[in-house]
């Protein structure tokens, strides 16, 4: 039973990856271009220490936003406004930060938790909204999103412009100082052996990205909070007459959701960017959903569907050195997405009809008078 | 605003509403909308008035609003149709990114009528594809919807890098420009039509152009309405009279509708509850992606991300005006014409908009108090010195403000109203044949 289950678990998977790269191969067919050729394209550049080092440091924001995401639809709620508290969080924080000057540590840390506590601000007034006016979060975070746009254009125009200098021209916060620098992992690295290509880094957010995991994992299935969370989820009105209220579990949530959002930003601004500026990466937090769907809300999962996308993003790159449009990899990516939901949910039904029939073969066997189920069914 | 919330208020959950009905619930409905506009279009007038700010009610900003209007009241209509059946549509601005793409390329070889079938068809793809997935397959609607707005910009740039890349003017974020365009519309004796090649007189700019208290804004509205109509847009607003006659007054859209509440119920009396979910989600995304096709047939090209978030801001039309037609049209107004008083000269019709803004949370505010709901009353009371204020304080007004008004406003309406929203009750619930609800 246990090695069924362990197939039907790779089954969906294993059969949206078929879907996708069946359906991007015939898009490229028709086209007129060689799916081999573009496979073989895309594979071979995955092939270095430089692509799997740029993989990481893509998906590791993608990683944190996936968590955000799938922490709100633990519990069924549809957190959507990911993106605009992360980029809401990064800009306040980016701007907070580069007023201050602590010791490295410290600095680092207050431009996290100034980060988190923006996030989670900004996700508690879908929270409350639902909780005391009933409002449907889907659509008070799609605002909100539109909302936290034009409200981080405003303050970063008006309040937060570097006006010093040469990049008083440019719409850019001030540049944080070296002190508020994530380091990056090469030297850690190479204490232990390994040697990365010159010009090559690896983000030291991998770390931030990890213990957000660790934490995520923890706080869904090893505290009570969790084992609420999780209740609410599956079967909400059971969870109420269990004595768990449903107004809290919303707002702190949505809350513990928008505080990882805020983390998200945090990767391109303390390793990458060091600013937030009009060029700051946007729709992280969309990226954030495809992910959860990817990984099923699981951290092991997202991990993976974070590199997946990553992978294929990276990998998209190297399709035009044999002439084949790399938007096939949007479609590879969209597919891949639908196809794994849909998957997911015939295996589901599938895995279900089974238990049910062996429930009813072993029931029947049970009864008095019957012989053994094996026979009754051979003796049809 | 007020004219969209009052039609939704004798609410049953309400004992204190049980009292004898005042006069003015007594009153039909048309009566009762055309009183509330009417004061509606007094407030304006004034605050036109006090502001100095004439573009506020000019017939040039009423009609850059209905145009505005046309795409979000299609999507938001589109959202109707699907989730009246049942299916929650959130993919509606990835299939009117289809749609988009699909009238791009009719009309890049068959003119721009052939753009407006080009949009429906590519669009009512999209809803097929929502349908197979969340009817046939049961996947949650929200997250099938979500994956439709993911996958469409890649179908669609693929699909452009292939087809328009290289040709005429086309690139891979533009299709080629369209020969000819829509036709527009004047009508004569009202707005100064043509016949034949006579300029009819133009008695409604000439009122316009006084610019008198009342008379001269009610003549803008009017003239927003008859002049410089495209037919695209002339297409939108015949299609909200045909989908209330549709939802309401047709076999088949009670049919539908009993999908939206009870598909259990509706299976037992043997509506084919499958076939019409595929049918509302199918008609969904051809009226999307009919949204997309007006905005290609307004710039005559495909151009990327072209619907920019109005397939959202159709699905909060659709919250906002209660699942109902006229409802939709009314919140795809209010943006459309918060949009239309950006793109004016100056930002002095935005200002003004604060100034309407408190006036109309004043209002609300009492009749808070008069329905003795004082939280609300109280946070609206609060709210309302705060809009006056940012109006004295400000001679101009920020861009990025005037980009988050029209979804702060939608924000409050529906922290304030959403008690008297109901959405159909079986709406978002994935449902399967012989399954006890």
């Amino acid at each position: 039973m246990n090695r069924k289950r362990l197939l039907y678990a790779l089954a969906s998977p294993a059969a949206a990856a078929l879907v996708a790269l069946v359906i991007s191969s015939l898009a490229l067919i028709v086209s007129g271009y060689s799916p081999f050729t573009a496979f073989k394209a895309m594979i071979t550049y995955l092939d270095s220490a430089d692509s799997v080092v740029a993989i990481v440091n893509r998906a590791a924001p993608y990683y944190v936003a996936g968590l955000a995401v799938a922490l709100g639809f633990k519990m069924g709620l549809f957190n959507i406004g990911a993106d605009g508290q992360y980029r809401l969080a990064a800009l306040l924080s980016a701007a907070a930060g580069a007023q201050v000057n602590f010791w490295a540590p410290l600095h680092v840390l207050f431009v996290i938790v100034v980060a988190i506590l923006v996030g989670g601000a900004y996700a508690a007034i879908p929270g409350v909204l639902k909780v005391t006016r009933g409002v449907n979060e889907v659509v008070a975070t799609i605002m909100l999103n539109s909302i936290a746009t034009g409200i981080t254009a405003y303050l970063l125009s008006v309040y937060l412009r570097d006006k010093s200098g040469r990049s008083s021209l440019v719409s850019q916060t001030k540049e944080l100082p070296q002190s508020a620098w994530l380091p990056s992992l090469n030297r850690a690295l190479r204490a232990v052996g390994y040697h990365l290509p010159n010009g090559t880094v690896l983000n030291g957010y991998l770390i931030v990205a990890m213990l957000a995991g660790v934490f995520f994992y923890v706080l869904v299935f090893r505290t009570r909070f969790g084992f609420e969370l999780r209740t609410t989820g599956v079967n909400p009105s059971a969870a109420r007459a269990a004595g768990i209220n449903p107004g809290r579990m919303v707002i702190s949530t949505i809350v513990l959701s928008g505080m990882i959002a805020g983390l998200i930003g945090i990767g391109p601004l303390l390793s990458d960017v060091h600013r937030y500026s009009d060029i700051f990466p946007t729709a992280l937090g969309f990226t954030g959903i495809t992910v959860a769907l990817l990984g099923r809300n699981h951290p092991a999962g997202i991990a993976i569907g974070a590199l997946v996308i990553a992978g294929i993003e990276r990998a998209g790159q190297n399709l035009n050195t044999v002439n084949i449009p790399p938007e096939i990899t949007k479609i590879l990516a969209g597919v891949l997405v639908l196809s794994a939901v849909i998957t997911y949910e015939v295996v589901l039904r599938l895995t279900q009809a089974a238990t049910v029939r062996e429930a009813a073969h072993r029931a029947h066997s049970q009864l008095p008078g019957n012989a053994p189920a094996d026979e009754a069914v051979a003796a049809k | 605003m007020t004219a969209v919330i009052e039609p939704s208020s004798p609410s049953p959950s309400v004992p204190s509403m049980r009292r004898p009905l005042s006069g003015w619930a007594n009153l039909a409905p048309v009566v009762r909308f055309g009183a509330a506009a009417a004061a509606l279009l007094v407030v304006f007038s004034i605050v036109r008035i006090i502001a100095d700010a004439n573009d506020l009610t000019s017939s040039s900003t009423f009609a850059a609003a209905l145009g505005a209007t046309a795409p979000i009241f299609l999507a938001g209509l589109g959202g109707l149709f699907s989730e009246r059946a049942g299916v929650v549509n959130i993919g509606l601005e990835g299939m009117m990114v289809l749609g988009t793409f699909g009238a791009g390329y009719f009309g890049y070889h068959w003119g721009p009528y052939a753009a407006l079938l080009g949009g429906l068809v590519f669009g009512a793809l999209g809803g097929l594809l929502h349908a197979v997935a969340t009817v046939t397959f049961g996947v949650d609607h929200v997250v099938s919807g979500f994956a439709i707005n993911i996958l469409a910009p890649g179908i669609t740039r693929f699909l452009a890098s292939e087809l328009f890349a290289g040709k005429r003017d086309g690139t891979i974020t533009q299709s080629p420009t369209m020969k000819g365009s829509v036709s527009r519309i004047d009508v004569p004796f009202i707005a100064g039509g043509r016949i034949g090649n006579w300029h009819s007189p133009d008695p409604l700019l000439w009122f316009e152009r006084k610019h008198w208290f009342f008379v001269s804004d009610l003549a803008g509205l009017l003239r927003g309405f008859t002049h410089d109509l495209a037919m695209p847009t002339l297409v939108a607003i015949i299609l909200l009279p045909v989908s209330i006659y549709v939802l309401w007054h047709t076999p088949f859209g009670l049919r539908l509708r009993s999908c939206g509440e009870k598909p259990t119920a509706a299976d037992s009396l043997a509506v084919p509850v499958y076939r019409m979910k595929y049918y509302g989600v199918v008609i969904s995304g051809a009226l999307a992606g009919l949204g997309g096709a007006w905005l290609v047939t307004n710039t005559r090209s495909y151009l990327e991300n072209q619907p920019a978030n109005r397939g959202f801001q159709g699905l909060a039309a659709l919250v906002f005006g209660n699942y109902k037609p006229t409802g939709v049209a009314g919140g795809a107004g209010l943006f459309a014409y918060a949009q239309a008083l950006t793109q004016r000269t100056g930002t002095q019709p935005v200002r003004a908009l604060f100034l309407i803004a408190a006036i109309a949370l004043a209002a609300l505010a009492l009749r808070s108090f008069y329905k003795r709901k004082l939280i609300s009353g109280l946070s609206l009371v609060i709210l309302a010195p705060l809009a006056l204020l940012y109006y004295v304080l400000n001679e101009t007004v920020n861009n990025q403000i005037v980009f988050i008004t029209p979804y702060l406003v939608t924000l409050l309406v529906l922290a304030f109203a959403s008690q008297h929203l109901r959405m159909p009750a079986a709406d978002g619930k994935p449902w399967r044949k012989g399954m006890t609800e």
